[in-house]
C-alpha cells in the first residue's frame, strides 16, 4: 500500500444500493479514483471486513462515504466506526442526508412494520408464522441479529458529518464533482469546502433551472400524473400536478420534470430552509385560487397522503421527525 | 397538580395583537397559557414556525389574524386561510391531535372573543395532555 494513496471507505446503511450503483455509474472515472485511492471497505464492490476497519488507527481513513440511513444497531455501529476511523465523513445520498425513502417508515411504529413484513403481507404463505428473533440458540451457539430501531435516523443525528451529497441517487456527474473536490482538498490542491457543506449540488431551487414555462400560478384542484394529459412545456404545478421543485435544491439537472415526472424533492431543501415539507405547505397553499374555506378544502381533498409528497425524502430531517400518534 | 399547557400564539400586528391588547386594557380575566409572538401579518407565519414551536415543546399553537376582507395588506390573511388546512393535513399525518393547532380571526375590537378563544383552547389542550413531540424525540435519542 503506497503511502501517498488516499484511504477510502464506502459503506451502506439502510439503503437500496442505488447510491453504490451511482458511484459505479461514473464509469471509467472510478478507475481514476482507484489510481489515487485505496478502497479499504466497499461491501457492494470490494472485499473488506468490519474487523479490518476496527483494526485501523483512528483517522487512518482519509474519506469515509456512507450512503443509507441508520435503521438498526448494525448501521449505527459501522456509522460510528467509520466516523472514528476517518478524517472526512461524507453522508452520501438522500437517505444519509435526510433519512430518505426508509424514513417514511417513521410514520408507523416498529410493531406495525414487523407484522406487515412477516405476518400479514399477502405474499406470505398462509399459516406461515416464521418470524425473526432478536436472539436465538442453535446447537449451543448463541446468535443475535442487529436491533431494529423504532425509527430511522439520518446520519448527522448519529455522528458528526463533514459533507453532504444529496440525491436519490446523486447524479453521476455530481458524484464525480464531489469526489474531485474532496481529492483536490485532501491533496492540498484546493481549499476544502466549509464543514457541513452540501457538495455536488447548487445553491438555488429547482425551478430556477427548470425549462418549463412559468406564469402566475392559480389552481383549483390537484391531479396525479396519470389523471391528466400534460402540456410538456408548461410548469407542472400550474397544471395541478404536485411538483416539489419549489422547495427542492437544484443540481440534479432537472431530469424528472424534463421527462414529465414531477419533482419528488430528493435533493432536499434549498439553502436556509429548515423543513422542506413546511415550505411546500406554504408554496402550494399560496397558489390555490380561492378565498372560500370550503372551496380550499375541496381543492386540498384532491391531494391525498400529503406528508408523502411534502417530506417524501426528509421525514427524519423534518421538525417532527416521526409520527407522534399515541 | 393540573397540567398547565404552554401555547404559542402568533398574532397579527394590526387586528389580533390589538384585540389581545384590548382584552388586557379591558381587564378581562383569561387563561395565562398563551405566549404571544407578534408578527406583522398572519401571512408571515411560515408553517416552519408552527412546526418548530411543537418541536421545541409547545403543547399547542394558536394563530390569529384579521377577519377575511379586513387584512391590512389586503390579501395576507387569505394566504394563511389556504395554508392552514394543508398544514393541518401535514400535522395529522404526523399524528398531531387536531386541537393542538388552531386558526382564528380576531379583530382589534374583539378583546372578549380573544379571551374566550384562549380559554377554550387552553381547556382543550389541557384535556389532551402534554405534547408528545419533545418526549418522543428525547426517547428516540435514548433508544440507541
Amino acid at each position: 500500500m503506497a503511502e501517498t494513496k488516499l484511504q477510502l471507505a464506502i459503506y451502506w446503511g439502510a439503503a437500496c444500493g442505488g447510491c453504490d450503483v451511482s458511484v459505479l455509474d461514473t464509469n471509467e472515472f472510478i478507475l481514476e479514483v482507484d489510481k489515487v485511492a485505496d478502497i479499504r471497505l466497499w461491501p457492494i464492490a470490494a472485499d473488506g471486513k468490519y474487523s479490518d476497519v476496527e483494526a485501523m488507527a483512528d483517522g487512518e481513513l482519509d474519506v469515509a462515504i456512507m450512503n443509507g440511513a441508520v435503521r438498526n444497531s448494525e448501521n449505527e455501529h459501522v456509522c460510528k466506526l467509520l466516523r472514528q476511523k476517518s478524517k472526512v465523513f461524507v453522508a452520501y445520498g438522500s437517505c444519509a442526508y435526510m433519512g430518505g425513502i426508509p424514513g417514511l417508515a417513521n410514520l408507523v411504529p416498529r410493531s406495525e412494520i414487523f407484522e406487515r413484513a412477516y405476518l400479514t403481507n399477502p405474499s406470505i404463505e398462509p399459516g406461515n408464522r416464521t418470524v425473526p428473533l432478536a436472539e436465538t440458540s442453535v446447537n449451543g451457539y448463541h446468535l443475535e441479529i442487529p436491533k431494529f430501531y423504532d425509527r430511522v435516523y439520518k446520519l448527522d443525528q448519529i455522528v458528526d458529518v463533514d459533507y453532504y451529497v444529496p440525491g436519490c441517487p446523486p447524479q453521476p456527474d455530481q458524484c464525480k464533482a464531489a469526489i474531485l473536490a474532496l481529492v483536490a482538498a485532501l491533496t492540498g490542491q484546493a481549499d476544502p469546502p466549509p464543514k457541513g457543506a452540501v457538495v455536488g449540488a447548487l445553491e438555488r431551487a429547482l425551478c430556477d433551472d427548470c425549462r418549463r414555462e412559468k406564469s402566475e400560478k392559480k389552481i383549483s384542484r390537484f391531479y396525479r400524473p396519470w389523471e391528466i394529459m400534460q402540456d410538456p412545456d408548461k410548469c407542472l404545478m400550474e397544471q395541478g400536478i404536485f411538483c416539489a421543485g419549489m422547495a427542492t435544491r437544484s443540481g440534479c439537472g432537472v431530469r424528472c420534470p424534463d421527462s414529465g415526472i414531477p419533482c419528488r424533492g430528493c435533493y432536499g431543501p434549498p439553502p436556509g430552509v429548515a423543513d422542506q415539507g413546511a415550505k411546500l405547505v406554504s408554496a402550494v397553499a399560496s397558489i390555490i385560487d380561492s378565498k372560500d374555506p370550503d372551496e380550499i378544502e375541496q381543492a386540498l381533498a384532491t391531494l391525498p397522503d400529503f406528508v408523502s409528497f411534502a417530506n417524501r425524502y426528509s421525514i427524519p430531517a423534518s421538525q417532527l421527525q416521526r409520527s407522534h400518534r399515541q | 397538580m393540573t397540567f398547565e399547557p404552554t401555547i404559542v400564539g402568533f398574532l397579527c400586528n394590526w387586528c389580533s395583537y390589538t384585540g389581545a391588547d384590548l382584552a388586557g386594557t379591558s381587564r378581562i380575566q383569561y387563561a395565562p397559557n398563551v405566549r404571544v409572538i407578534r408578527v406583522m401579518c398572519s401571512a408571515r407565519i411560515d408553517p416552519t414556525f408552527v412546526l418548530k414551536a411543537l418541536h421545541d415543546g409547545a403543547d399547542g399553537v394558536l394563530i390569529c389574524g384579521c377577519h377575511p376582507g379586513d387584512c391590512h395588506y389586503s390579501e395576507g390573511n387569505y394566504k394563511m386561510m389556504r395554508r392552514y388546512p394543508l398544514l393541518k393535513k401535514l400535522l395529522a399525518d404526523y399524528g398531531i391531535e387536531e386541537d393542538r393547532v388552531r386558526l382564528e380571526w380576531v379583530s382589534a375590537s374583539e378583546g372578549q372573543r380573544f379571551a374566550n378563544i384562549v380559554n377554550d383552547m387552553t381547556e382543550r389542550v389541557r384535556a389532551l395532555g402534554p405534547s408528545p413531540v419533545k418526549m418522543a424525540l428525547a426517547r428516540d435519542m435514548a433508544e440507541r
